[in-house]
């Protein structure tokens, strides 16, 4: 398994259980009259577990298991692979980070805009080095 | 890769950058606001990530990798009907949700989705077994 495989499906298992524990959380607040997150962290928490566990897995996987690009080149552009890696990770906690406390109109809102260009990014940098591996024997 | 997957994980790849784009357009405008009308494309959104992504992407690569009856994998038209349906369906869901033309169009949607997973089922149930045979 290559390394970038390795970091992806890592942070997608840690992502599995952060995204859990967060909606226990939020389904325990409801009961138990707490306040540790937010209502406005549900989003985040989707994402969390759509974005961070299940997305990132898919990547790390076709990453790994995709039919090999040239025989120089297996898995294509490794760098554009780790910048997929950087750019969805640091994206997705700038989100987690910033989209519960409602930035909209202040500073942080940009923040918010940097997070989705970051994760726009990652996604277009992954569909551009998969491409050419979608092909037939 | 058979020719069909290449076809689904390529239709899947797309969907992800479309999906993708309308959820960035999404979260940037939730921090700063410049088009109040992008919640139009919420329906697009889940309806490119869910199925035409993540579900299509796993359909393409059971099709490729499910158990074979030695060099057929059976019922192919089924799954190449699977595919369009599919597709077509998840490509009106989306529209309705963005221009809200007619609610006909998502019923339609639905019902293509529905038949499509229905196709891929029977195309799917007898390479379901161990691997000799």
């Amino acid at each position: 398994m290559p390394t970038l495989t390795r970091w992806l499906i890592k942070t997608a298992l840690v992502y599995f259980v952060l995204s859990l524990f967060a909606g226990f959380i939020l389904a325990s607040q409801a009961v138990f009259d707490l306040r540790l997150l937010p209502a406005s962290f549900s989003p985040a928490y989707f994402h969390m577990l759509m974005v961070g566990w299940v997305t990132q897995l898919i990547l790390g996987v076709v990453y790994w298991m995709f039919p090999k690009f040239t025989k120089e080149q297996p898995r294509g552009s490794e760098k554009l692979g780790w910048a997929v890696y950087a750019l969805l990770n640091v994206g997705l906690v700038l989100r987690f980070l910033i989209e519960p406390f409602n930035p909209a109109g202040t500073v942080w809102g940009w923040g918010l805009a940097l997070s989705a260009f970051l994760q726009w990014l990652a996604g277009l940098m992954f569909v551009v080095n998969t491409w050419a591996r979608v092909k037939e024997r | 890769m058979p020719k069909l997957s290449v076809w689904a994980v390529r239709a899947a790849l797309l969907y992800l950058a479309a999906g993708f784009t309308f959820g960035a357009l999404l979260l940037a405008n939730k921090g700063v606001s410049f088009w109040p009308g992008s919640w139009r494309l919420f329906p697009a959104h889940i309806e490119f990530l869910t199925l035409g992504w993540t579900t299509q992407l796993a359909l393409a690569v059971g099709f490729w990798i499910f158990p074979r009856f030695g060099r057929s994998r059976g019922n192919v038209t089924l799954a190449w009907v699977a595919f369009g349906l599919l597709n077509v369906g998840v490509l009106l869901v989306a529209a309705e949700g963005i221009f809200q033309t007619h609610p006909g169009l998502m019923f339609t949607g639905r019902t293509l989705e529905v038949a499509g997973a229905a196709a891929f089922l029977f195309h799917a149930w007898e390479r379901i077994k161990p691997m000799a045979g």
